[in-house]
């Protein structure tokens, strides 16, 4: 059995690299990642982890350098965060198109400018379209967990698709946690080899990345769409087989105290371990609140979400990114259109907040509760309210 | 040599991996560089392609050229990808996880997705010393694109990005000496190349992917569509060049400079520029101009290989 120790994050996290044997890291220092890839390089440096670690000069080079990887059959990792993310922007859509199985990890972090190394999903949701299965941790033993299950994700035949975990930056990356961290047999046991079914190889050419003209270029998007749509399957079968293991489960959307609860808030990522706290807090006053906390963004979940939902009158969504000049908050957008057809919904009231490493504590998110069933009752002309915000 | 037409082909291989049906416009030059560097390379190679004109005409979905593994992802990242396979394959060879012969990795790519877009992935792939081979095949501008001026196109020249007019005599910038930059990151092999000289050529493709660590050739590749010149012109194109030292044929070898060809007399540079429509509008004045700089920049060339240095 395994020993539950306390373990700074980013550690943790390329530990659980080590322990999946990955073959090949690339990767370009940003904060707050920086620890997950001095970690693994140390561990290559030292001979505990037999892999190539390239320390490529930009973060674009980093997700190139990862396709070809790849594209040759072997077990790819890298980290990254913030403006980082968004200069490999273009190669991300490669990744997932030409269904290359990269896992990566995402120390989530503004965006420029003004210039700020602190945590928010901007640069999550800047890559929101890229095609790549996106997973939301809100804490160290869900991201190493999450990190083992990503190859497994992604290296499945059915998927062969690249994984992103966010975990936030600073609030979770670098937070020492008590956590279990897996033996390397039951890693082994749960985790088959990388055998990627068509690599680059002499023995047998393949033509990758072929340019496709209007006539195909459509039924290629397709396919991709109904591959990452059919993932969601797999991942459930991944996490199930996962917990036979580790005796941890994992699902898409997860809810606390969401029974029957009239007023829901909705969070992503490390933010909800300090919502769950508020929930209590409230419903120990006598407040009917309960919590949902989206795991699964891409592929998304919309049965899980429209069930976790339902009986609900009031739906509050904290988001940590602005998409501005638009709706508010880009996950909000995502909630409203999932349950906008359904005949019976709840009112749902958007909030931006924990922009730029801003925290936000319990008495903050029983403020936001509190306001916002304040709102869905008054009918704001705003379509969204920042939190704490100094006007 | 008599017969010459009936030997020569046997010195060299009959089998084609980059194989004919492609879309190559007629007259390319590069195509032929291409095929040649190809004949050169052998069976276990990835070739690893950037955007452009090479990848363009020899993909298509469902159709390719490539008779040989073969990926394309984007225009600036030829050298990281390439980079990625090479440590990929060395990994999973340590692990007896992955093929055990050793494979090329040759990574193409044109002087735009070079000297302008991808050098900065280059210069990291060189510095971090993989072991590849990276050509550059030059047709000094972005062809596929329509004629748009790079930093590789030479000086006078009148692109779609570079018009000559009233005001204009076409490129205003000298070409970048990519080679140079090359040198300056102390690979073990580096050497130029035209389609014209093909043994030459051949040779160095062979030597560059021997080369333990990073090799890289330049390779001047004719482009009679962007050059406004006739369609058979691109052979007499790759020997004049260098005839006139505007592209001296050279290797360097751990640092080493070495000549590959020193004609006794440098012709004049008029002979070249005259077959060309992109540089019809170039002056008298304007020619002499890079008349003296070629000459100066070739013995300044010689002179290192005399010194070796």
């Amino acid at each position: 059995m395994a020993k539950r120790t306390g373990i700074e994050v980013s550690i943790a996290v390329s530990d659980a690299v080590k322990l999946v044997n990955a073959d090949v890291i690339a990767a370009y220092p940003i904060t707050p990642q920086t620890h997950i890839v001095e970690h693994l390089a140390e561990l290559v440096a030292n001979g505990e982890l037999d892999a190539e670690f390239i320390p490529v000069e930009s973060e674009h080079s980093a997700m190139s350098a990862c396709l070809g990887s790849a594209a040759v059959g072997a077990r790819t990792f890298t980290a990254s965060a913030g403006q980082g993310l968004e200069l490999m922007h273009e190669v991300l859509y490669v990744a997932s198109a030409m269904r290359l199985p990269i896992v990566m990890a995402v120390a989530n972090r503004a965006l420029s400018a003004p210039l700020s190394v602190w945590g928010d999903h901007s640069d999550a949701m800047a890559v929101r379209d890229t095609g790549w299965i996106q997973i939301f941790v809100e804490n160290g033993q869900e991201a190493v967990d999450n990190v083992i299950c990503a190859f497994h994700i992604a290296e499945d035949k059915r998927v062969l698709l690249p994984v992103m975990i966010h975990l936030d930056g600073f609030h979770l990356s670098h937070m020492i946690e008590p956590m279990f961290l897996p033996e390397q047999s039951q890693v082994d046991r749960f985790l088959p080899p990388n055998q990627y079914p068509l690599p680059l190889n002499p023995d047998k050419p393949v033509t990758m990345g072929d340019f496709a003209p209007p006539i195909i270029y459509t039924e290629a998007k397709w396919a991709q769409e109904q591959n990452l749509r059919a993932s969601k399957e797999t991942i459930l079968e991944c996490w199930c087989s996962f917990a036979e293991i580790f005796q941890r489960s994992y699902s898409p959307v997860e809810s606390y105290h969401s029974e029957g609860a009239k007023t829901l808030l909705l969070t992503m990522g490390s933010f909800s371990e300090t919502a769950m706290v508020a929930v209590d807090n409230l419903r120990a006053a006598g407040q009917d609140v309960g919590l949902i906390k989206l795991r699964l963004w891409r592929p998304f979940p919309f049965e899980e979400l429209r069930q976790a939902v339902r009986g609900a009158e009031v739906l509050i969504v904290l988001d940590r990114a602005l998409s501005v000049g638009g709706p508010g908050g880009p996950v909000c957008s995502e909630i409203k259109a999932a349950l906008y057809n359904e005949t019976k919904k709840p009112k749902i009231v958007s909030f931006v907040g924990g922009l730029g490493g801003r925290d936000i504590t319990v008495a903050g998110f029983e403020n936001i509760i509190t306001r916002g069933i304040k709102l869905a009752k008054t009918k704001s002309k705003r379509e969204f309210e920042i939190f704490g915000v100094r006007e | 040599m008599e017969k010459f037409s009936v030997y020569v082909p046997r010195l060299t291989t009959k089998k084609e991996k980059f194989a004919p049906g492609h879309r190559a416009c007629i007259g390319c030059g590069e195509a032929l560089a291409v095929r040649l560097a190809c004949k050169a390379l052998g069976n276990n190679m990835i070739v690893v392609n950037a955007t452009g004109c090479m990848e363009i005409v020899a993909s298509q979905l469902p159709y390719t050229t490539w008779r040989t593994p073969w990926i394309h992802t984007l225009f600036e990242n030829t050298a990281a990808v390439a980079s990625g396979i090479e440590s990929g394959l060395k990994a999973m060879k340590r692990k007896g996880t992955g093929p055990t012969q050793d494979i090329v990795v040759v990574a193409i790519a044109g002087d735009g997705g070079t000297s302008d877009i991808g050098l900065q992935a280059l210069s990291g792939a060189l510095e971090r010393g993989h072991n590849f081979l990276y050509l550059c095949f030059d047709n000094e501008a972005y062809m596929n694109t329509g004629i748009q001026r790079s930093s590789a196109t030479p000086f006078g020249a009148s692109t779609t990005t570079s018009p000559a007019g009233k005001m204009s005599t076409g490129q205003f910038t000298w070409k970048k000496n990519m080679p140079a930059i090359v040198a300056a990151h102390n690979i073990p092999y580096l050497a130029t190349a035209s389609p014209s000289y093909p043994f030459d050529l051949m040779e160095k493709v062979a030597k560059g992917a021997a080369t333990p660590g990073p090799a890289y050739i330049h390779i001047y590749s004719v482009c009679p569509v962007g050059w406004r010149c006739a369609s058979d012109l691109a052979v007499k194109l790759g020997r004049l060049v260098v005839e006139t030292g505007i592209f001296p044929l050279y290797e360097v070898e751990n640092g080493k400079y070495k000549m590959s060809i020193e004609p006794p007399q440098l012709k004049p540079v008029k002979d070249y520029l005259k077959l060309q429509g992109r540089f019809r509008h170039l002056s008298d004045d304007t020619i002499n101009m890079i008349q003296e700089r070629v000459r100066r920049e070739y013995y300044n060339l010689v002179e290192k290989a005399k010194n070796g240095r």
